[in-house]
């Protein structure tokens, strides 16, 4: 990444980072490690020429270590934020216009999620080839298939639908 | 009933149980007050994967209202083979029947489908999923024999794979019934259903590993078939098959009013000794299929037809 060059003390770190960008989404605390996820879940992948930093690692008060996703020029809705949290429960996102960060909330699990997630169950209807879009109940600690009823605990990451 | 379909044992209150079991009481006493009640009516049979009794049972209960049945015929003779969707296929169904049953290898698939139609689609068993007319006939020969409340119930056998059982164990929680289940460990029931189970604030479970300690409280041994290709070797099953088996012998300890149930087919979990008894109630179970399906369909058939007064 390019922002080899400040890495500070946690905060002084994370003003740097959200100072950087001009406009669009700033999404802060994400667990150690999942930042590839959490482009995987909102379907990030550069080929579009969005402009993306991604920190990961990086010291943080709240966990130890923490990642950090910005993305250029895009302001994330609360469906993708929403999805979010099956990943990133702590998640807090930061929309920025011409460098303020003019919206600031966290993330809440939503009732439902569609299309986002695979099944695991080689059994399960939607892993065919029926024209059918997955749905997945979000459940307290977990997700389940609305179709074959497989409750997925670990791992949700995993069934990142990034086709 | 409020429902259009019927796809799981979940989407069915205590209410809607006995309005189906009343139902099928009241047909099961005079079939011939019902015997044109749906002439004219088609009934569409839709099976992927192959279940004689289960088909000949719909195929049965629908003649019997007056009504008759057109069928897909088997998988390798339809356009299946070809590579139709299931969602194509009931579509195209549809088009023919009032009425459709469905029986398909995958989980999930009568949820789907019924997704893709307006007339009722009935589930009749989808992979390791639901079942839920077996537990309808289930509950009808429980209610016939021991009643369905204050109720002690051993479930036994396959646990794991044996979709009858999770349809019956929810439906059950809507009752007064302790339920035990009676299992080795490796075919406990799946979290999915002690899930289920446990968001019921009500459910009374309790798993076991032997039948022993718990036979003596019980009203109904409901027994189910330990599959020998769920084992990776014929020793594993023979060790474990052979604890899970009903005799004579077995039914000293057992109250005199034990019924015993059995979804039918079996192997040898239960020995035909016991069939002569007044413990034995799974021929009897399996014929209530048809009064029971009658209830069904009559109720969603009707429930089509503009009988909206609920
Ligand atoms: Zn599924």
């Amino acid at each position: 990444m390019s922002d080899d060059h400040d890495h500070h003390d946690g905060n002084a770190d994370h003003e740097l980072r959200v100072s950087k960008i001009r406009d669009g989404t700033v999404i802060d605390h994400v667990r150690g490690g999942q930042a590839l996820n959490v482009l995987a879940i909102l379907g990030i992948d550069g080929s579009r020429g969005e402009e993306l930093s991604v920190g990961m690692n990086v010291p943080s008060n709240r966990f130890a270590r923490k990642d950090i996703v910005k993305v250029e020029d895009r302001e994330l809705s609360q469906d993708e934020v929403d999805v979010l949290s099956l990943i990133a429960p702590e998640a807090t996102i930061n929309i920025v216009r011409d460098y303020e960060v003019v919206e600031k909330h966290r993330v809440e699990r939503p009732e439902v999620v569609v299309d986002v997630l695979s099944c695991p169950n080689d059994g399960c209807i939607t892993t065919g080839n029926e024209p059918v879009t997955s749905r997945f109940e979000v459940l307290e600690d977990a997700v389940r298939c609305s179709y074959c009823g497989t409750i997925v605990r670990e791992e949700i990451a995993s069934l990142i639908d990034t086709a | 009933m409020r429902h259009d379909h019927l796809i799981t044992s979940k989407q069915l209150s205590r209410a809607d149980i006995e309005t189906i079991l009343d139902r099928a009481a009241e047909i099961d006493a005079d079939r011939a007050a019902v015997a044109d009640r749906h002439a004219g009516s088609l009934l569409g049979l839709l099976f992927f994967e192959p279940s004689t009794r289960t088909k000949m049972s719909f195929e049965t209960a629908m003649k019997r209202l007056g009504g008759d049945v057109v069928d897909m015929g088997s998988v390798e003779s339809s356009s299946v083979k070809k590579g139709e969707t299931l969602a194509d296929t009931v579509r195209v169904i549809e088009g023919y029947a009032d009425a459709l049953v469905l029986r398909h290898p995958k989980q999930g698939a009568a949820k789907m489908a019924s997704e893709y139609v307006d007339v009722p689609l009935l589930n009749a068993g989808d992979g390791a999923g639901h079942h839920p007319t077996q537990t309808m006939l289930d509950l009808y020969t429980i209610r016939e024999n021991a009643g369905l409340d204050d109720l002690t119930i051993g479930i036994m056998g396959d646990l794991k794979y044996g979709r009858t059982v999770h349809s019956l164990a929810h439906a059950l929680t809507n009752f007064d019934a302790r339920q035990h289940f009676i299992s080795p460990e490796s075919l406990q029931l799946p979290r999915e259903v002690i899930y289920d189970l446990h968001q019921e604030q009500d459910a009374q479970v309790r798993e076991h590993e032997t039948l022993e300690e718990i036979l003596p409280s019980l009203d109904v041994l409901y027994v189910t078939r330990i599959q020998r290709e769920r084992f990776p070797d014929e020793d594993e099953y023979q060790k474990v098959a052979g604890e899970y088996q009903i005799d004579e012998d077995l039914l000293e300890a057992a109250s005199d009013d034990l019924t015993i149930m059995h979804p039918l087919p079996r192997v040898d979990e239960i020995a035909p000794e016991i069939d002569g008894t007044e413990h034995a109630a799974y021929f009897e179970q399996a014929h209530n299929g048809v009064p029971v399906r009658m209830a069904l369909l009559d109720l969603l058939l009707s429930n089509d037809g503009g009988d909206t007064d609920e």
